[in-house]
């Protein structure tokens, strides 16, 4: 069930949204707009689906109101037209038109809300900070200081309680951000570019430290951000947008395997292809395989034998080379050299990669006990150089 | 340029008409002002003055540690105290103290409320700006005259005068904090949930605290430049012996009298100034 539905959503910002919206549908751009009316378009038509346990990724370059359309959700940016329901327990609230009581409510324990710029209060404690929302629930004193308390704990901060947002490092105060909001225990986290601000090292230990917590917790994220491989890296939905336009919404491997337009190409093409494409698109089908006297040719010394699609042996040049079937749990290093491993079709390319490095073979890929095609260093290669993004492969 | 000068523009004469209009149509309410104010400031300086000066001291050290923790502070306010003693002004200083503290508290009051409207409502603030320019650009002793007419003489036209000429700073820098309280911070408050007043009292204030502190000492400072001209109009304090001095050409008198007030203002702003930059570090 969905648990943020966006229909249609324009925001506009000016006074003039009587004059802007019949141009906007007459299809003039952002910049006619401007020019006629003053108003700037925030977001025009926007539609999403973000089912619970879902992160959605709004992604796109600054100005391309992904932040803009964020803010619609909670309620801090109006929306001029189209409708931007949130659950509540069984009733879909639409966010653009309900009562300030009922606004107040969905702030208060419906949707919370992590900051670019962390935006803590720099004359509270850290412990006051993560309680902050839960005042404006009502909690009383002791209870909500206790509950800041396991909050900080969990995001491992809570010997520095005492200390003020000042006396922390930007990695830290976006933790305590995040405690903030995971104290609400609200069923939809909005995250204005929460990591941005932060270094490399930092930015992806705390992408890490999101994805764990997210699946534990399994709420229900909108997740903005301008760089594509932490979207592709921890959303399972993105949406990109382009001049207050979602131009495409897909999963990460379809963003990247066929990207809409040349503007989402020119993104993937910069992206690191290790994170985000699986087995089965980077594979040789076994139907696109040489065959020669029943064998299946890997290369010249190498073949591979099936039996109602079922791998049966793999023949070296020095006779068959053992097979063993690789699971997450598989330990390499315990597993002898010169071995072909069975891999499950979805398997991450990162881990691909790995298998290949220490079994010094190609591996096969098997879906519903079928092998379904071979990775040799020719496909890692081709992902490598970028030739698996874009449109140019369907044209090659 | 004969014309000019034949045609005058009776200005001054609309200004006396509208004193004298406010002095007959409201002079009941000048009065009651003026009563209260007085009784107010005169029991609070008999209060203090009634006890031993030494005990004072103690109290204000008691406070002050409370307050700073700092002993070089202490040290410098016993100093700065006995030798007021010793060069004889100590009532004249405590009359002047709670001169300054009674219009630095009742600015705050009209002018930190004043300062937050106006930083929630633009052309407020368009309004005040050029009213905040001409209280403080206009010579204290022109309003001296209405204020004296209206009020009598005494501490309270020192009073009122004091007030206009300082409650610019509040407003001005009560208006400056609100209105300059980030975005992000405000954005916070309200995506957890606040309303008006919570946004209002567990944001825009406490984030503006340093900017309104900075206004309460300017104020101090202010209303301190004030205390010669409120002796004018017979606001008792150190003011009256410096304008005695100037009056007998008595350079020893007026020498002491300005090193009180110096120490005064010091102490004033040391015992002020600290927590609120200890609030913005």
């Amino acid at each position: 069930m969905s648990v943020v539905t966006i229909e249609n959503v324009d925001i506009v910002f000016g006074d003039n949204k009587a004059k802007t919206l019949p141009l906007m549908d007459k299809g003039h751009t952002r910049d006619q707009i401007i020019g006629m009316t003053g108003d700037v378009v925030g977001v025009q038509n926007a539609n999403i689906e973000v089912n619970e346990g879902e992160i959605c990724v709004l992604m796109g370059l600054s100005g391309s109101g992904k932040s803009t359309l964020l803010r619609a959700v909670n309620g801090l940016n109006k929306i001029a037209r189209g409708r931007c329901l949130v659950r509540d327990g069984d009733d879909m609230v639409d966010m653009a038109k309900c009562d300030d009581t009922t606004l107040r409510h969905m702030r208060t324990r419906r949707v919370s809300m992590v900051f670019q710029s962390f935006a803590l209060m720099p004359w509270l404690t850290v412990l006051e900070n993560v309680a902050f929302g839960l005042e404006m629930q009502g909690m009383p004193k002791a209870e909500r200081l206790k509950k800041a308390h396991e909050q900080l704990k969990m995001v491992s901060l809570d010997k520095w309680a005492d200390k003020k947002p000042d006396e922390l490092s930007g990695g830290m105060r976006q933790r305590v951000g995040l405690a903030r909001a995971f104290a609400m225990d609200t069923d939809v986290l909005l995250m204005d570019e929460p990591f941005s601000a932060l270094d490399p090292l930092i930015r992806s230990q705390l992408q890490d430290e999101l994805i764990e917590l997210q699946q534990r917790l399994n709420k229900t994220i909108i997740f903005v951000s301008h760089d594509l491989d932490e979207a592709l890296k921890i959303g399972s939905k993105i949406a990109i947008m382009e001049s207050a336009r979602i131009i495409q919404e897909d999963t990460p491997e379809q963003i990247v395997l066929n990207p809409a337009t040349e503007y989402v190409e020119k993104f993937v093409a910069h992206t690191n292809p290790l994170n985000v494409l699986c087995g089965s698109s980077l594979m040789t089908p076994v139907a696109e395989l040489a065959v020669q006297d029943d064998l299946l040719v890997i290369n010249d010394d190498i073949k591979m034998k099936l039996e109602n699609g079922k791998l049966v042996s793999v023949q070296g040049p020095r006779g068959d080379i053992p097979t063993a079937r690789w699971t997450p749990e598989t330990i390499l290093a315990n597993v002898p050299d010169n071995t072909v491993f069975i891999v499950p079709a979805n398997l991450a390319m990162r881990d691909a990669v790995e298998i290949r490095y220490h079994s010094n073979h190609f591996m096969v890929l098997e879906e519903a006990d079928q092998c379904i095609g071979i990775l040799n260093d020719h496909n890692f290669y081709h992902a490598l150089l970028g030739k698996h993004f874009g449109r140019e492969e369907e044209a090659a | 340029m004969n014309w000019l000068t034949d045609n005058k523009i009776p200005l001054g004469a609309w200004m006396e008409n509208f004193v004298d209009w406010l002095v007959t149509a409201a002079s009941g309410f000048f009065d009651l002002i003026s009563i209260t104010l007085e009784t107010m400031i005169v029991t609070m300086v008999d209060a203090i003055d009634s006890i031993h000066p030494l005990a004072v001291i103690a109290i204000v050290l008691i406070g002050v540690w409370f307050l700073h923790r700092s002993i070089g502070l202490l040290i410098f306010i016993t100093l700065s105290l006995l030798l007021i003693i010793n060069m004889g002004y100590w009532v004249e200083t405590i009359q002047t103290l709670v001169l300054v503290v009674s219009a630095t508290a009742i600015s705050v009051l009209i002018g930190v409320p004043i300062g937050i409207a106006a930083a929630h409502r633009p052309w407020l603030y368009t309004m005040l700006r050029p009213v905040l320019d001409l209280m403080q650009t206009i010579p204290t002793f022109v309003y001296l005259i209405p204020t004296l007419i209206l009020f009598g003489l005494g501490y309270v036209p020192g009073l009122i005068s004091t007030i206009i000429f300082a409650i610019a700073a509040p407003i001005r820098l009560t208006y400056l904090g609100v209105s300059k309280v980030p975005n992000e911070l405000i954005e916070a408050g309200l995506a957890f949930g606040c309303t008006k007043s919570k946004l209002l009292y567990k944001v825009e204030l406490p984030a503006a605290m340093p900017n309104i502190m900075a206004g309460v000492t300017q104020c101090i400072m202010l209303s301190l430049s004030m205390v010669v001209v409120a002796a004018l109009v017979g606001a008792d304090g150190l003011g009256k012996p410096v304008i005695r001095a100037l009056n007998t050409v008595n350079i020893s008198q007026g020498f002491e009298a300005g090193v009180a007030i110096v120490l005064v203002a010091i102490m004033l702003d040391r015992i002020c100034k600290s927590p609120s930059s200890k609030n913005a570090g």
